[in-house]
């Protein structure tokens, strides 16, 4: 058999759990990709700290769950019970992390005009400070998170097992994804986060109040980030670094999609992760970052602002 | 209604108005005149808090609104339309309406219909996005969103800007409506002619400081203006 038909077969025999996994990996870094999107929408600046509020949602939620689930085997209420105290807890330490650095590392530069490179400059300097603190509090050392639900099959599609942790990124990710949508699409308080990205100007005088729709934005995508660290951080735990890969993908999800644009960045973050999974079938799998780079690369040569395009502050 | 004095707005080191003083009274139509970089757009900017003057004050209806910040001169009464238009251009045209009314806390939905009998090009289109209106129809949006915050003192910067002699008919036509409905006009023009047909009265900038005002009456048959705005020789 030739090296091309083997891995065509192969492909065929996990076909739907690549396809699986790949969906629930890419949900995971829309969620991260919106953050990004939206910041960039109002800023025109990359928040090259949002892999840090990943990870603090992470940490948030792995000390939560130590405490509630333990060495405990927690039924399926007391998991719908954990699994929201999780997320509440991944997604208000991501939105406070994510409004803190808005104010101590950004809105002091916004003040002054500075050029965007201090942006950058300042981005990185919180970053590194923010890892480094929680990698000397919390040891530098991956701590495994005590899983808020029993990992079983719970239904399978095609010959592909369909467990539980799939089944909870479904759900809280479509949920969380479609509510923003729906947020900014509809919402006064949406029209106020567009109106900043399109004419930051303009909406001050048609009275909004820009440095808090600012927040409001770093909030939103705070609150995102944060709960899909905690949903990335279930089946292996927590560590300091953990940021800074998925992170950098969701960033090129975000680019993929096309930057600004919030369903760019839902396209972006599943189409990146399903090529991920997929790559696994053809290159061994150390390979992966590479594909889904190159992919990246492929897609900006032939479409430099992404898929979508660069719709800055368009609801749909 | 407003009243600007010493007004002082640097931008850098460079100084944009060099001591503006003048009045807007309740009801009146007063028009802002001047070459390109006299100061006008500058006037307008300071009076929406884009910039805060370095000296001098601004009272509004007796209230010192000099530091006061953007976000909250349309729920004071002071409406904006700023030059160039300034469309959200990925908002449908009813989303700018409802972008004009942000600060209101009532009930808006009269006010929109208003706006749509107003300016009826605006209700057909009122599905469509922003950016993809005619100059005019953008100006009509323009003037029917700033009406939206129901303002008591309409600024207007360059509303025949670009737009074809019908047009800025028609858009003078409506400003014109707009004062009879009790509400106050500020306008900033090069169109000199159009603007002094509508004004009451009219202050002539030139190089960040006013150089003289009058009547309308009297500035459209002023020698200086004639010559400068009007085009005409001076005999």
């Amino acid at each position: 058999m030739s090296y091309f038909s083997s891995h065509f077969t192969t492909l065929g025999h996990e076909f739907w759990g690549l396809l699986v996994g790949g969906i629930a990996n890419g949900i995971i870094y829309a969620m991260v990709a919106i953050g990004y999107t939206m910041v960039y929408g109002v800023l025109r600046l990359i928040n090259f700290a949002h892999s840090e509020i990943f990870m603090s949602g992470a940490f948030a939620s792995f000390f939560l769950m130590k405490v509630l689930v333990g060495n405990s085997t927690p039924n399926a209420f007391e998991s719908v019970v954990y699994l929201i105290v999780g997320i509440l807890a991944g997604g208000i330490v991501g939105a406070v992390m994510a409004v803190g650095l808005e104010r101590v590392a950004y809105r002091p530069l916004r003040r002054r005009h500075a050029p965007k490179l201090a942006y950058l400059i300042s981005a990185i300097g919180a970053s590194y400070f923010i890892y480094n603190f929680v990698g000397k509090e919390f040891g530098r050392i991956n701590l495994s998170i005590d899983s808020p639900f029993i990992n079983n099959t719970v239904f399978t599609i095609f010959g592909a097992a369909v467990q539980t942790y799939y089944i909870v990124i479904f759900v809280v990710g479509l949920i969380m994804l479609v509510s923003l949508e729906r947020l900014v699409a509809t919402s006064k308080l949406g029209r106020g986060i567009r109106a900043v990205a399109q004419d930051a100007e303009t909406a001050s005088l048609m009275g909004v109040n820009i440095d808090r729709t600012i927040a409001v934005t770093f909030m939103l995508g705070g609150f995102l980030g944060g709960v899909a660290g905690f949903l990335y951080s279930i089946p292996i735990g927590v560590v300091y670094t953990m940021g800074f890969t998925p992170a950098l993908k969701a960033f090129s999800a975000a680019v993929l999609g096309g930057i600004g644009n919030l369903r760019g960045a839902v396209l972006g973050g599943l189409l990146l992760g399903i090529v991920e999974s997929f790559s696994v079938a053809f290159v061994n799998g150390a390979y992966i970052d590479v594909v889904a780079f190159a992919v990246l690369v492929l897609v900006l040569m032939f479409r430099p602002t992404g898929i979508l395009g660069e719709r800055l502050g368009r609801s749909a | 209604m407003l009243s600007v004095k010493d007004a002082v707005v640097r931008y850098g080191a460079i100084t944009a108005l060099h001591g503006v003083s003048f009045e807007v009274n309740q009801g009146e139509v007063v028009t802002l005149l001047g070459a390109n970089g006299a100061g006008k757009s500058t006037t307008l900017r300071m009076l929406s808090g884009l910039h805060a003057p370095t000296s001098g004050t601004i009272t509004f209806d007796g209230d010192d609104i000099t530091n006061v910040k953007a976000h909250m001169f349309s729920s004071m009464g002071i409406s904006h339309v700023p030059e160039g238009r300034r469309i959200f251009p990925e908002m449908t045209v009813q989303e700018n309406l409802e972008m004009g009314a942000y600060g209101r806390k009532d009930n808006y939905v009269g006010d929109m219909e208003r706006m749509y009998s107003l300016f009826p090009i605006l209700k057909e289109r009122r599905k469509q996005l922003g950016g993809n209106l005619s100059g005019g129809e953008q100006q009509m949006l323009a003037i029917g969103r700033a009406l939206m915050s129901q303002p008591r003192l309409l600024l207007l910067d360059e509303p025949s800007m670009g737009l074809a002699p019908m047009i800025i008919d028609q858009i003078f036509r409506i400003i014109g409506e707009i004062r009879d409905g009790g509400t106050t006009v500020l306008v900033v023009e090069q169109n000199a002619a159009h603007a002094l047909r509508l004004a009451d009265r009219g202050y002539v900038m030139e190089n960040g400081v006013i150089a003289f005002s009058d009547t309308s009456e009297k500035l459209l048959h002023d020698p200086r203006v004639r010559a400068v705005y009007l085009g005409e020789a001076v005999e």
